[in-house]
């Protein structure tokens, strides 16, 4: 699915009651052949309404509601992106070790006049689509595949653009047997000295090590009503509640939101969502990612490899937040 | 340097008492016994826990490790609060144990081979890896390549990246693992040595980034947790599931070295090197 009427068929989340009914009474309208100038007047109105409720409802979600967002079903995934930002995917497959996993997409695209190589986790639509990518959680094949796609864009000069959306990474029996932890240790340590442009977006579910296994790059942006954490806050809250009743109060405990992370030196950049989601406007929010894109490979391709891995090494080397205790260094 | 602590707190993972139950073969277990073999069962080999502190004085040569970046202290950048503040948790954890947190980081000896050395105590926090833990590894491997040292990083860590730091403790994985890049660039050797347990954010950083990667005995390592797997998959799990031997069956463990001879399998490696 990729445009603006996702809202108009699928029943909305529960916060977004109001904004769903308002649209209901405005849909009956506009099915009516003869409207009465009344009626017009009324049509008018609601989406005056509609658009102002639609405002007050997003201008306020709590974290949690923001997981919902995030994992909206209407919301526009990787393959979402391919054919609304770029003008061409070339999809290239496997990780020549043991397959093709579905959850991560790699291949060639063009984006205006830049050749870059996209790699993207895919939820699917579909329950069909869906099962086959495991819902987004990707195996170590996945990570495998992505990392030597994006040693192929290295060699040959080409941009790597990352897009994030992930539960997290397959918890299971053949990802450990596989090596899970080896296949995302080694993405991030080989992403970190990539001499080649890497801008990661997480355009959904940043879940945990899963996300980071595709996150290292010079930028990272996320978008507005995205989330990245360290664990999902259903997960959190098992060990640290429990119970995965307090899935809330852990995604507020987290702070996970696009503002935390930016706060946090996490994310370099915030892209603002449509009025209600990107889920009510693929191409509005597709428009938005592709400027994004522009002007940060813009601004990327004019440095050197080694200017951009200098600073690539900078940024992930600064995070982290703790104290020095001058007492104790005066003891060494 | 926090040495004269050490005997003074609780060990956990080893009951108080004269005798012990080994979790492994489920027999009592004289505790003194098992002390003078490094914590290890007399009957299964079973491995039990070893704090920071005890596994520096068995791998290092007597005297020889100078703690490094000790001025390094924990805070609480989200205000995180579970059924208990994160603030409290961490003065909690830090006077049960005696660490500031759940890595020591220095420089000592190895029979005579000078090493940049890190170990993570697995009692702190679940061994799990905050800012500081990220922050001291990345200044010790950053270290051993200025120096040209090799690096020994013995991990224990049930916990993986740390919750109560969020998204900050994730960023340690990339953070540190960019560093061990760089070491490798300048031709570093690194040693990881996996131990009971090692699992999540440290598994899928830099324990699984060595030149080498060692395992204790019968450790679980892994990246998601056995009850998280079970309940995804809803099958029961295969026995041996995510130990050391599954993990050398599988082709992710170069050795798996038992603790009377870690210090020896190490020395030996560097000079297998060159370093």
């Amino acid at each position: 699915m990729s445009n603006g009427s996702a809202a108009a068929t699928t029943p909305g989340l529960d916060f977004e009651q109001p904004i769903v009914e308002l649209e209901a009474r405005r849909r009956a309208l506009e099915l009516t052949t003869q409207r009465s100038p009344a009626q017009d007047e009324e049509l008018r109105q609601l989406k005056r309404q509609i658009a102002e409720t639609t405002r007050q409802v997003y201008a306020s979600l709590t974290p949690w509601q923001t997981v919902q967002v995030a994992r909206h079903k209407d919301r526009p995934y990787t393959s979402d992106y391919l054919s609304l930002v770029f003008e061409e995917f070339v999809e290239l497959h496997g990780d020549r070790r043991f397959g093709d996993d579905r959850a991560i997409l790699t291949g060639w695209a063009r984006l205006d006049s830049h050749k870059v190589l996209v790699v993207g986790h895919q939820k699917g639509r579909t329950y069909k689509e869906r099962s086959n990518c495991f819902f987004g959680c990707a195996h170590p094949e996945g990570y495998r595949k992505a990392i030597l796609k994006m040693k192929l864009a290295e060699k040959y000069g080409l941009p790597v653009i990352c897009l994030i959306d992930t539960p997290g990474a397959y918890p299971g029996i053949g990802a450990e047997e596989r090596g899970q932890s080896q296949a995302i240790a080694e993405n991030m340590y080989e992403m970190s000295r990539l001499k080649t442009p890497i801008i990661c977006i997480v355009i959904g579910e940043g879940g945990s090590g899963g996300a980071l296994g595709i996150g290292v790059g010079d930028r990272v942006a996320v978008l507005e009503f995205s989330y990245y954490s360290v664990i999902s806050p259903e997960g959190c809250a098992g060990i640290l509640w429990k119970s995965h009743q307090y899935a809330e109060r852990a995604a507020t405990a987290l702070k996970f939101t696009s503002a935390d992370l930016l706060r946090l030196g996490v994310v370099d950049h915030v892209i603002p969502e449509p009025l209600g989601g990107a889920h009510r406007d693929h191409h509005q929010m597709a428009l938005r990612v592709k400027q994004y894109l522009l002007r940060t490979l813009r601004e990327l391709s004019a440095k050197s490899a080694e200017q951009l891995l200098d600073a690539r090494y900078e940024k992930f080397r600064r995070m982290g937040v703790f104290l020095e205790d001058p007492a104790a260094l005066e003891g060494q | 340097m926090p040495t004269e602590t050490a005997s003074q707190r609780p060990k956990r993972g080893v009951p108080e008492g004269l005798w012990i139950r080994c979790p492994g073969c489920k027999g009592s277990i004289y505790r003194k016994e098992a002390e003078k073999l490094l914590n290890v069962c007399p009957q299964c080999e079973y491995h039990f826990y070893v704090s920071a502190l005890d596994r520096v004085r068995q791998v290092l040569d007597d005297g020889t490790f100078e703690e490094i970046d000790a001025q390094l202290r924990p805070t609480d950048p989200l205000e995180f609060a579970d059924q208990k503040p994160y603030r409290d948790r961490l003065i909690a954890e830090q006077q049960r144990t005696g660490l500031m947190d759940a890595a020591l980081t220095g420089l000592g000896m190895i029979r005579a081979r000078r090493v940049a050395f890190a170990v993570t105590d697995s009692a702190f926090i679940m061994g799990s890896m905050g800012s500081v833990v990220g922050e001291r590894l990345a200044r010790l491997v950053e270290r051993a390549t200025a120096e040209n040292l090799p690096l020994i990083i013995i991990s224990g860590s049930g916990g993986g990246a740390r919750m109560h730091e969020g998204i900050l403790s994730l960023m340690q994985m990339a953070k540190v693992s960019a560093a061990l890049a760089r070491y490798d660039r300048t031709g570093g050797l690194f040693i990881s040595v996996l131990t009971n347990p090692t699992m999540g954010g440290v598994a899928a950083s830099f324990a699984s980034l060595g030149d080498l990667v060692f395992a204790e005995p019968k450790a679980l390592i892994g990246f998601a947790g056995p009850r998280t797997i079970k309940a995804t998959i809803r099958l029961e799990l295969p026995k041996g599931f995510q130990t050391s031997e599954f993990l050398l069956e599988h082709g992710f463990v170069d050795r798996i070295v038992p603790r009377s001879r870690l210090k020896s399998e190490i020395a030996r490696a560097i000079d297998y090197c060159g370093k």
